[in-house]
């Protein structure tokens, strides 16, 4: 049983603070999904648990089995289990999965794995379970692939590396039903089965639609508003948001809208 | 920059060594010629838009002299010949020039069965009718200085139908030489009606200051279908000009690729005239500089014939202080109707003291033609490396991929196969020794600062 806790979590973009203090935990096999309107956290909290360099962390903690992960690198933050499926993946021309894969494998110490036709073996049957076409695996990585194709992909990769916890970027856009379907089954498997030797994976779903979690099955519903967690409940959470949308929880603005710099430079103050 | 006087070609140059070349009657004369025109030429200068951006203020061509005389001398590096005839494997002619004299030419008896020639111009009692008129008026005192200096050309020729499955190599090296000698390898191949082949062309000389003046001229009989690889492996104290010109005919295919690795000053001219409806062109270009190495490219992309079509996909990294040059223009001719061309020049500037310049031109007289361009000038990706890195790749494996990956990208399309395999060895290699060498050590520099940074509370 892992534990990857969240606790007062504060960061920044460009000086601005986007997240003001995130308490959560998830478990070993627990499916926990974050929803919130455009602009709430979401995707910044994804990149700053994975350590992306734009963003700057003003306090907090996020350990995984009590290991701090924040003045980890982001390769070591993998390597201690934690997987980000990106919004959008990136397209790396030249580079196949499988060089990926083969130089995570390794540098985990786990070069049995990585050996090219056990890697490979894995590779092919992840491809076939989540109906991606075998010839992704010979191609660099996301390069001509679709959304659909793309999110695969990170399935793919996340079922071969077998993480304790993956954090899931809106794994739902740009998918149609059958790849949703998919995915879905196979990250679900994966909090049931674990990956490999890999214990139950935990999942952090970020989404602004609750259509993934319809295929997920989330265990816990939190929603995200202006960088805060303003409540959390069970699935049908989810439902109520699907109905009454975000408004209930966005405070109506007190002072007016922040005006930008004065487009006529005090000419006519 | 500053006007500088123009340069004439000094007299290092004489007619004397003109003269003392060859014995073939239409050779002389043709040397001559050039000669006479030569002295009233002057040399390119920066201000010159083909010569922005290069160096060749810098060049005291006074300080070079042509090398003459019936002995062709040493070998300078074979060593890199033979890796590449090993990753080549079978083929079908080797010829091996060494300082501009053809010192020998074998072809397998099939290709000679076939009607195959390859021999050195000094050979012929006449002219070769192609010669100069692919170049044509891509012409400048370089071009004037090979045909007056150019000891021996290469003549290559296929003829119509005939499909030449295994490749034909031409070493050029430039042979043990004195610093300030000048060559001027040359070589020219065409193909018949139908015919199919494929060219490995791989420059390399020693460690001399040398002045190389490279040409090669193709031509493409209607629905020939030609590979064309160069490797440039010169020396680092050699300076190049090159020129690269073809001619394609109607449904005739070109694929060419460079290669450029080394020299101090490498300057390679690339122009593909498109003279036949439903011809294409497909020029793709590596580079790679680092020292204080320039890598410079000119590109023409002549669109003369409907239905036309070229790509080309220069990509390069620098590093040190190392430059790297690209201008390139797609010309449509009035009359290409329909015709399709792109231009892509990616550059990755790997060090702070490196640049790149990238200038895409289009110079379009037709109204039917699509054209497109793209150019970028840029360190590696950082959301590249960041991906890789999430997967729980260290960073200096991660830079590696993605630099590899960059090449690669572009060797996986090289015409030849072994060509791909040959130069994706050296390039790792050079990236592992060189690049990444130094890069891996800033980046330990800033995992250091970073652990020793404030902790979040």
């Amino acid at each position: 049983m892992s534990t990857l806790t969240i606790s007062g979590l504060r960061a920044a973009v460009g000086g601005r603070e986007i997240l003001r203090g995130i308490d959560l935990e998830v478990r070993s096999g627990e499916v926990h999904a974050v929803m919130g309107p455009n602009g709430a956290g979401k995707s910044t909290l994804s990149h700053v648990l994975m350590g992306h360099p734009g963003y700057e962390v003003l306090g907090g903690s996020v350990t995984l089995d009590g290991v701090e992960l924040l003045t980890l690198a982001t390769w070591e933050r993998a390597q201690a289990g934690l997987f980000l499926a990106p919004q959008d993946p990136v397209e790396v021309p030249g580079v196949p999965i499988g060089d990926v894969l083969a130089a995570a494998l390794i540098a985990g110490d786990r070069a049995g794995e990585a050996a090219p036709a056990v890697l490979h073996a894995k590779m092919a049957a992840e491809a076939a379970e989540i109906g991606l076409a075998p010839v992704f695996l010979e191609r660099a990585i996301n390069v001509d692939a679709s959304g659909g194709e793309k999110k695969r992909i990170e399935t793919l990769q996340l079922a071969t590396l077998g993480p304790r916890f993956a954090v899931l970027d809106e794994l739902d856009s740009g998918l149609d039903v059958d790849a949703l379907r998919a995915v879905s089954k196979r990250v679900e498997r994966a909090t049931l089965d674990g990956t490999g030797g890999s214990p139950k994976l935990g999942v952090l779903a970020i989404t602004h639609y609750r259509r993934l979690l319809d295929e997920l099955h989330p265990d816990a519903v939190h929603v995200l508003v202006k960088g805060q967690i303003v409540a959390s409940g069970g699935p049908e959470l989810a439902d109520e948001l699907e109905r009454t949308g975000y408004a209930g929880y966005v405070e109506p603005e007190v002072a007016p809208a922040a005006i930008g710099p004065d487009p006529f430079g005090g000419l006519f103050s | 920059m500053s006007e500088i006087a123009a340069r004439e070609v000094p007299s290092s140059f004489t007619l004397a060594s003109g003269e003392s070349i060859g014995d073939q009657k239409w050779l002389v004369e043709r040397r001559l010629a050039a000669f006479e025109t030569l002295a009233s030429t002057t040399l390119p200068s920066e201000s010159d838009e083909e010569w922005r951006y290069s160096r060749i203020n810098e060049l005291d061509l006074a300080s070079f002299a042509p090398v003459v005389g019936p002995d062709p001398g040493t070998d300078s590096s074979a060593a890199s010949a033979e890796q590449l005839l090993s990753a080549i494997g079978p083929r079908s002619a080797l010829v091996h020039s060494v300082a501009g004299l053809v010192r020998s030419v074998e072809l397998d008896a099939d290709a000679s069965a076939l009607g195959v020639r390859i021999s050195p111009a000094s050979a012929l009692d006449e002219e070769p009718a192609l010669l100069d008129s692919v170049l044509g008026s891509r012409s400048d005192a370089f071009t004037l200085l090979s045909q007056a200096f150019c000891r021996d050309v290469v003549v290559c020729h296929v003829p119509a139908g005939v499909r030449l499955e295994k490749p034909i190599v031409l070493v050029h090296d430039a042979g043990e030489q004195a610093d300030g000698a000048a060559l001027f390898p040359r070589t020219l191949v065409s193909l018949g009606e139908g015919a199919e082949a494929s060219v490995v062309e791989l420059l390399v000389s020693g460690g001399q200051r040398l002045l190389v003046v490279p040409i090669s001229e193709v031509d493409l009989g209607n629905g020939a279908h030609l590979a064309y690889s160069t490797l440039q492996q010169l020396g680092r104290a050699t300076w190049q000009v090159a020129y690269q010109a073809s001619r394609i005919g109607r449904d005739a295919v070109l694929r060419s690729f460079v290669a450029a690795l080394g020299g101090d000053y490498a300057r390679h001219l690339t122009q593909s005239t498109l003279a036949g409806d439903n011809g294409t062109s497909e020029l793709l270009a590596v580079y790679l500089g680092d020292g204080s190495q320039v890598q410079d490219f000119r590109t023409f992309q002549e669109h003369v014939a409907p239905r036309t079509k070229s790509e080309l996909v220069f990509k390069g990294a620098v590093a040190d202080t190392a430059r790297s040059v690209y201008t390139g223009l797609i010309h449509m001719h009035a009359g290409a109707k329909r015709a399709d061309a792109s231009q892509t020049n990616r550059n990755l500037v790997l060090s702070e003291g490196a640049h790149a310049d990238s200038v895409p031109n289009l110079d379009i007289e037709e109204n039917d033609v699509r054209c497109s361009h793209a150019s970028a000038v840029g360190p590696i990706d950082a959301d590249q490396l960041f991906y890789l890195e999430s997967r729980g790749v260290p960073p200096e494996i991660a830079e590696r991929l993605v630099l590899l990956g960059f090449f690669d990208d572009l060797l996986a399309r090289a015409p030849e196969p072994g060509v791909a395999g040959y130069l994706r060895a050296i390039v790792a290699k050079r990236l592992a020794d060189g690049v990444l060498a130094s890069r891996e050590r800033e980046l330990l520099r800033d995992q250091e600062t970073r652990r020793d940074g404030v902790v979040p509370a």
